[in-house]
């Protein structure tokens, strides 16, 4: 009977824990400006995918693309910022590593560090 | 074939589901496997234009130069700054520590006193020593003969650079701002010439920077092209006039070839 009432306590603990994360993740994301006004308005996978592997797909496809020449696929980093990039009011494009901006906001939220940008460039080229 | 197909189809049909005989099996076994080999075959022909989407690249091509330094005007630096604008190199005037991707250089024979100008980027050899000597695998040679550095797993420890015999290759001491998207590039690692692999893949008609610009000048020193395509200006040019590689005794065999030097 002990038994029971540990594991009950430990279940009601890890949901109430799970749910006060799952609800900062949506404050982080919300506010993010996560929605591209540029290309439609959805991502290449589903948003629950995206948050789990987006890392994943992009370490694949980045070594499909320098080491075997396969180029344009769906999960570019490239890609990434041509549509999550955001502009400030002079029409400049903010980098999405800014703070506040789409990746920052939840890498800074679960400090994570991004390295991404120390080489690649962290806005689009200009839009035609 | 299609006969083959319905034949199985119907004889498939006559046999009960839960009474399949041996023969019956195999042939619709073998049935389905001569339809998903089918496509393979058709891929097969197809193989000659690669699509940049799915298949990588092989080594039916390998991407070469010949540089006529006849052709090559002294003073003239076409080839490097559009290599440097093409690649969002930066120039601190520093030239102890500023990357150089492709460099023009002067030599004179001591003897004739002969001037030839040419330039010298990295040579994408068959047998690179940059690639024999790093520790962590990030020189790489791709397939199609481009020489490259994974700068994700580059350490900057410079083996590299020392063991290039045509100083090819730059270390990035400064931070890097204003990259380009098909060329992010940052400070500690090691660097040098692509070919501009982000234009041979999306295109395989279309020239490194370098040589777009030398032709642009009017002096066409510059030929690039697929040495293993026998049709290639490349291999026509290499076929007609001799030819030599910088460093020959090294037997590296490079991409990069010259003339009249």
């Amino acid at each position: 009977m002990r038994k029971f009432w540990l594991f009950f306590v430990l279940a009601v603990v890890s949901t109430a824990v799970s749910g006060f994360v799952f609800a900062g993740q949506e404050n982080a994301l919300l506010s993010g400006g996560a929605v591209s006004k540029w290309k439609g308005d959805a991502c290449v996978e589903a948003t629950p995918v995206m948050r789990r592997e987006h890392m994943d797909f992009l370490l694949k496809q980045r070594d499909e693309t320098m080491r075997q020449g396969i180029r344009n696929g769906p999960y570019s980093l490239k890609g990434c910022i041509e549509c999550h990039a955001q502009e400030d009011e002079q029409g400049q494009e903010i980098p999405v590593n800014a703070s506040g901006q789409f990746c920052q906001e939840c890498h800074q939220y679960v400090a994570v560090s991004i390295d991404c940008f120390q080489c690649h460039v962290a806005t689009s080229e200009p839009r035609k | 074939m299609s006969d083959n197909l319905t034949s199985v189809k119907q004889s498939k049909l006559t046999v009960s589901s839960n009474n399949v005989d041996r023969r019956g099996f195999l042939s619709s076994v073998s049935a389905i496997a001569a339809v998903t080999v089918a496509p393979g075959v058709a891929l097969v022909g197809f193989a000659e234009a690669r699509s940049v989407d799915k298949e990588p690249v092989t080594d039916a091509r390998r991407w070469g130069m010949l540089i006529d330094s006849s052709r090559c005007v002294r003073g003239c630096d076409a080839c490097v700054s559009a290599c440097g604008k093409e690649n969002g190199l930066a120039s601190y005037s520093r030239p102890q520590t500023d990357v150089q991707w492709v460099r023009k250089v002067t030599v004179r024979d001591t003897r004739t006193r002969r001037i030839t100008s040419l330039p010298v980027m990295c040579q994408h050899c068959q047998d690179p020593p940059c690639v024999d000597v790093c520790p962590t695998g990030a020189s790489f040679r791709r397939t199609d003969g481009i020489v490259l550095v994974d700068r994700h797993i580059c350490i900057g420890c410079r083996y590299c650079m020392m063991a290039c015999p045509y100083k090819a290759r730059s270390f990035a001491h400064e931070s890097a701002n204003n990259q380009k998207s098909h060329a992010p590039r940052g400070k500690g690692t090691v660097e040098a010439c692509t070919f501009c692999v982000h234009r041979v893949d999306e295109n395989s008609d279309r020239t490194p920077a370098c040589v777009e610009a030398c032709a642009a000048q009017g002096h066409g020193a510059m030929v690039f092209g697929d040495l293993n395509d026998p049709n290639s200006q490349l291999s026509k040019d290499l076929d007609k006039y001799s030819s030599t590689e910088l460093r020959g005794d090294m037997g590296l065999n490079p991409g990069v070839r010259y003339r009249n030097i």
